[in-house]
Formats: structure tokens, C-alpha cells, sequence
């Protein structure tokens, strides 16, 4: 039989919400498999979050170190190595741990890899079906995955639905399995992303402006729109990277997760990192000249234009009104 | 500091528009713009700015076929000193699992302190340097977005969630891969394509390698794209048409009543 094993991660105590996926994400890989959370860290922040999750999980597995209490993929995996079975397909969340992971603990474990998995079609013979997206997400993609000596899967955060609590699991405690825990990475600290000028989390309204805005001189053309609306701007990653706007201006999931009314996607293709970071539900407007740009699938309202164009003459109206 | 930058071409999110062909299982290829990877030209530059820092060089290198020169080429315009390009047909349709096999067989033909890599490329898993550390046995960190080089050892910061920043020291050599965002890629302009446009970019195979047949190519790839499609995914976004005006005035009474306004 099918074992998945479903890497938590967590944070003071509290398990990230992707293990309220990871149930849902196991069924639909396969329904008959056995599904074992396992959960690394030290202390009582690690048993808070190992019993917790009986709740979501018939079996956890705590896996208790000092060497553990921060998050080293090094180090984990060295743990993880000596605790699974190596046949096992493993779970893990699509995210910054998740990344630093998973490569290397599928060479290690000699099992196949598949990264950012949005939807499972089931198993076939040896081959485990799944869907991705490509080229930031134009375009869907079905890739098979040989299992037979076990799988690394990665799932995107968000893409399952989140399971209630129903289980009433145990704790199985393999703190004495974990073996050597010591590498040639050591974390040292994290640095807290820097306070703007602005909080972009505290506005109601958002015109955010993506790579359609083409140059630095442009962003002027959104501050006119925003000051207009009486709204803030915030930006997309790449707006950050070419050093147009300030990090604390980015949302997404590598910049801030914003809960506004109305957010006004301006030449912003809609990646999922992006909209990672937009919550609350809000009435997205989405503008752009690609009419297959990504955002429209998850917008209220789409527009095709040149933003360039659109957003002054926006302004003007807003102004008049 | 010897530096190898692990480069790919990739179709140009920027200047394309994506659509299926005509049977609905792949991309229409034609008149596809492709360039380098974005995320490698932020590796590359930070491993320019490194030796300019430390003394040394770079080596990019690519798997690919003939057509990939084109981004060593680009790359050795940045500052890059040595390009090589590998390249065999038995090489097509690799997993990940596969390019990384094939690096390693060209990073042990070499010594190097450093090996970088962009954090992800078109097909969206930021794999290959992971893996290729693994079976190197050296350390590896991804998404990183600082690197300050001391003495046997560097300092590196990961990005991470919420735009936190994850510090953490590790031994020399070690495999990297490169966020955006670290640095500003420096630009290269015709004249610089020119000058380098006659250096001799080695050509290295399977055999020149001697990379392990079992693991490369089409046939022993166990992860495989069966096909391309485009998602139902409902309706999506209602879509304003007419003239600018009157989507503008329609847009407006939206706002009104959503708040916007």
C-alpha cells in the first residue's frame, strides 16, 4: 500500500494552514494510500503543533532536536532521511522551505521530484498523474511521475481545498531515529523585511502596478490614479527587482499579503506567487493588453488596454466626478 | 574564486503570447521569442560582481543545442569569461533529474568554489540545482538575494515569506540559486555581442562527459509532460468591451459600489 508522508511546516506553535490541505491533496493522489503527517522542530512549540494536528491526521510523527528548532533544509532532510521509509511519496508545501527541500531530499532518497503540483489525477500502473503550470502561468501542463521507488511532490499552498478536523490521531515520537543532524549550513538569523513609508496593508483601495508600466518614469500615472481614488500604490515583484518602488510596496507572497476592498491590477499578469498575497476577497479590476494574461481567470472585472493609456484617462474622470 | 553559472534559453514570458497549437497538446512554437532565463542574468552578474570583488572567473555553461550559444554568448557580453555549451541528441527530453546528472559530469571536469544557478526557469520548478548539489554532496541554498563571500565560507540571505530575509553561513563549495532582485543585471548592447561573438564556445557530449546513459534523454526520464492545455476555470473576470468612455463610465459605477470609490 501507498504511503504519503506530509512534511508540516509551522511557525510559533501554530501549523502553516497548507495542513489542512495536504488530507485533500492525498486523496485525490491516491484515495487508498496512508497518510502520516510529519512534523520536525524542538521543544514545546513542536508538541503544540504535533498534537494539534491529530486532530487532521490518523498518525504524526514528531521528530523533536535543538538542531531542528529553526528550519535548515540541510538539516532536515538528514532527519527526514533516517525517519521515512524511502518508497514513500512525500508531501511538502511549494514555498520557500518547501524549495529548499525537496530537490535535494529526492536525489537523496533516489525517488522522482515534482515541483508545484496544482491538482492530482490519480495513479496509473507506476505513474502518478499530476497538473502544473509553466511560463508563470500561461499555460497548464499534465506530467506524469514514476513512483515505483517513491516521490517528492510539492504542492502549491492554496490549490487543495482545506479539510475540517475529523480525526483523532496520535503522536508517534521519533526524536531517537533522527541520526546525525549536523552540516555545512548554519542559519544565523532573519532579518525582518524593512517598514516603508506607507502600509500598503491598511488601505481599502490598491492600484498595483505590474510590468506594464514599462518604465520608472510611469509609475507617476498609477500615484495620479491612486491620490485620484484616494487609494495607495503597491506593486508586483518585478516593479521591486528594476528598484522602481520600494519592497514594502510589493505584494505577493514575497512581499505582504493585503486584505483591501478593491484592488486595481494594472499590467500585473496575475502569477500565483502575486496573487498569493491578495486576500479578504476583494473586487479585483484587472487591465492589461494581453487578453490572456492570467489575471482575468481570477479578476471581477477585466479590461483590455494599454494601462499607459487607460489610467490617465481614469484619473481624469475619477477627478471630474 | 572559480564560478560556474548554470544558464537556459528560455521562451520569453515578456514577448510572447502564449496559445496552443493547433491540436490543443503543445505550444504553437512558431515565431516563439526566446531568450536567457531571466533569473540567470542576476546570477550571472552576481558572480561577475563577486570576481571583481575576490579575483577569479566565470564559466557559464548550458544544456542545449546549437541555438543555445546564443545565451552564452549574451552572458559572456556581461562580463562571463568562459562559456560552454553541452549538447548531445541523446541529451533531448531529460527530466530534471537528467540536467542535473549532466551538469555534474561537467562541474567535476572543472574545480569550482562556487556554482550558481537561476532560481527557476520556464518550467516553473527551480529543481536542477537542488538536485545537482545533492549529488555533489555539497550544500546547497535556493532564492538567495545576498552573498558575501569570507574566508572558506559564504554569507548568504534567502528570501522567504513576507519579505523577511533568512541569513545563513555555509561552507565553501556550495551551490546557490539566484532570486531576482539581488543585484541590477547589468545591460548588454549589440557592441557587446560583437566582441564576443568570435570567442570559441566548447562543445562537450554525452561521451565528452561521460555522463552516465541511464539517467538522460527522453527514455529514462521519469518525470514527463504528457501535453500543454489551457484550464476551465470558470468564467473569470467579466469583461468590459466598447469604447474607452463607456467602459471607464461602467468601471466607475462598479467602483461606487464596491467601495472603490
Amino acid at each position: 500500500m501507498t504511503q504519503i508522508f506530509a512534511y508540516i511546516p509551522h511557525q510559533g506553535g501554530v501549523a502553516a494552514d497548507i495542513a489542512f490541505e495536504f488530507p485533500e491533496a492525498a486523496k485525490k493522489l491516491d484515495g487508498a494510500a496512508t497518510l502520516t503527517a510529519v512534523v520536525t522542530g524542538s521543544g514545546a512549540d513542536l508538541d503544540k503543533v504535533a498534537n494539534g494536528l491529530t486532530s487532521l491526521y490518523a498518525e504524526v510523527i514528531k521528530i523533536d532536536n535543538e538542531a531542528l528548532a529553526y528550519p535548515n533544509a540541510e538539516v532536515v532532510r538528514k532527519a527526514l532521511l533516517n525517519v521515512l521509509d524511502a518508497n514513500a511519496i512525500v508531501l511538502a508545501a511549494h514555498d520557500t522551505f518547501g524549495m529548499d527541500l525537496c530537490p535535494g531530499l529526492s536525489i537523496k532518497m533516489d525517488s522522482t521530484y515534482v515541483a508545484d503540483v496544482v491538482d492530482f489525477e490519480g495513479v496509473d500502473g507506476s505513474l502518478l498523474k499530476t497538473v502544473r503550470q509553466e511560463l508563470g502561468g500561461a499555460v497548464s501542463t499534465h506530467v506524469t511521475c514514476d513512483i515505483t521507488a517513491g516521490a517528492v511532490v510539492t504542492i502549491r499552498p492554496g490549490a487543495f481545498a482545506p479539510v475540517e478536523a475529523g480525526q483523532s490521531g496520535a503522536v508517534a515520537d521519533k526524536s531517537a531515529d533522527a541520526g546525525d543532524l549536523t552540516g555545512k549550513r548554519r542559519f544565523l538569523e532573519i532579518v525582518e523585511a524593512e517598514v516603508g513609508d506607507v502600509d500598503i496593508t491598511k488601505s481599502d483601495v490598491l492600484v498595483s502596478v505590474g510590468r506594464g508600466i514599462e518604465e520608472e518614469d510611469n509609475i507617476e500615472i498609477a500615484q495620479e490614479l491612486a491620490e485620484a481614488m484616494h487609494a495607495v500604490v503597491s506593486c508586483s515583484r518585478p516593479i521591486v527587482d528594476a528598484k522602481w518602488l520600494e519592497k514594502s510596496r510589493q505584494v505577493g507572497t514575497s512581499g505582504l499579503t493585503v486584505k483591501p476592498k478593491v484592488y486595481m491590477a494594472m499590467g500585473i499578469s496575475g502569477s500565483f506567487q502575486h496573487m498569493g498575497g491578495v486576500k479578504g476577497n476583494p473586487f479585483i479590476v484587472a487591465v492589461n493588453k494581453n487578453p490572456k494574461a492570467p489575471i482575468f481567470q481570477v479578476a471581477d472585472v477585466g479590461i483590455v488596454e494599454d494601462i499607459l493609456e487607460f489610467m490617465p484617462e481614469l484619473t481624469e474622470k475619477v477627478k471630474s466626478l | 574564486m572559480e564560478i560556474l553559472v548554470c544558464v537556459k534559453r528560455v521562451p520569453d514570458t515578456a514577448e510572447n503570447e502564449f496559445e496552443l497549437n493547433s491540436a490543443g497538446n503543445d505550444l504553437d512554437r512558431d515565431d516563439l521569442v526566446f531568450s536567457v532565463n531571466e533569473w540567470d542574468n542576476y546570477a550571472v552578474e552576481e558572480a561577475i560582481q563577486i570576481v571583481d570583488n575576490v579575483g577569479g572567473s566565470v564559466t557559464v555553461v548550458t544544456v542545449g543545442d546549437d541555438e543555445s550559444e546564443e545565451v552564452l554568448r549574451r552572458e559572456m557580453a556581461m562580463g562571463a569569461n568562459n562559456g560552454v555549451l553541452l549538447s548531445d541528441d541523446a541529451f533531448e527530453g531529460s527530466d530534471g533529474k537528467g540536467i542535473a546528472s549532466i551538469l555534474k559530469a561537467e562541474v567535476e571536469k572543472g574545480s569550482y568554489d562556487l556554482i550558481l544557478t537561476g532560481a527557476q526557469a520556464d518550467e516553473g520548478a527551480g529543481q536542477v540545482a537542488g538536485m545537482l548539489a545533492a549529488m555533489l554532496d555539497l550544500p546547497y541554498a535556493s532564492l538567495v538575494n545576498k552573498v558575501e563571500v569570507g574566508e572558506g565560507k559564504v554569507t548568504v540571505g534567502r528570501e522567504i515569506e513576507g519579505g523577511n530575509q533568512e541569513m545563513n553561513e555555509i561552507d565553501l563549495p556550495c551551490v546557490l540559486s539566484i532570486q531576482t532582485g539581488i543585484n541590477e543585471p547589468r545591460y548588454v548592447g549589440i557592441r557587446g555581442i560583437r566582441k564576443v561573438a568570435k570567442v570559441e564556445i566548447p562543445v562537450r557530449s554525452a561521451s565528452d562527459l561521460g555522463v552516465d546513459a541511464a539517467v538522460i534523454g527522453d527514455a529514462n526520464a521519469k518525470v514527463k509532460r504528457v501535453d500543454y492545455f489551457v484550464p476551465d476555470l470558470g468564467e473569470g473576470a467579466e469583461m468590459l468591451e466598447g469604447s474607452t468612455d463607456e467602459i471607464i463610465e461602467t468601471l466607475i459605477e462598479k467602483l461606487k459600489s464596491k467601495g472603490g470609490l
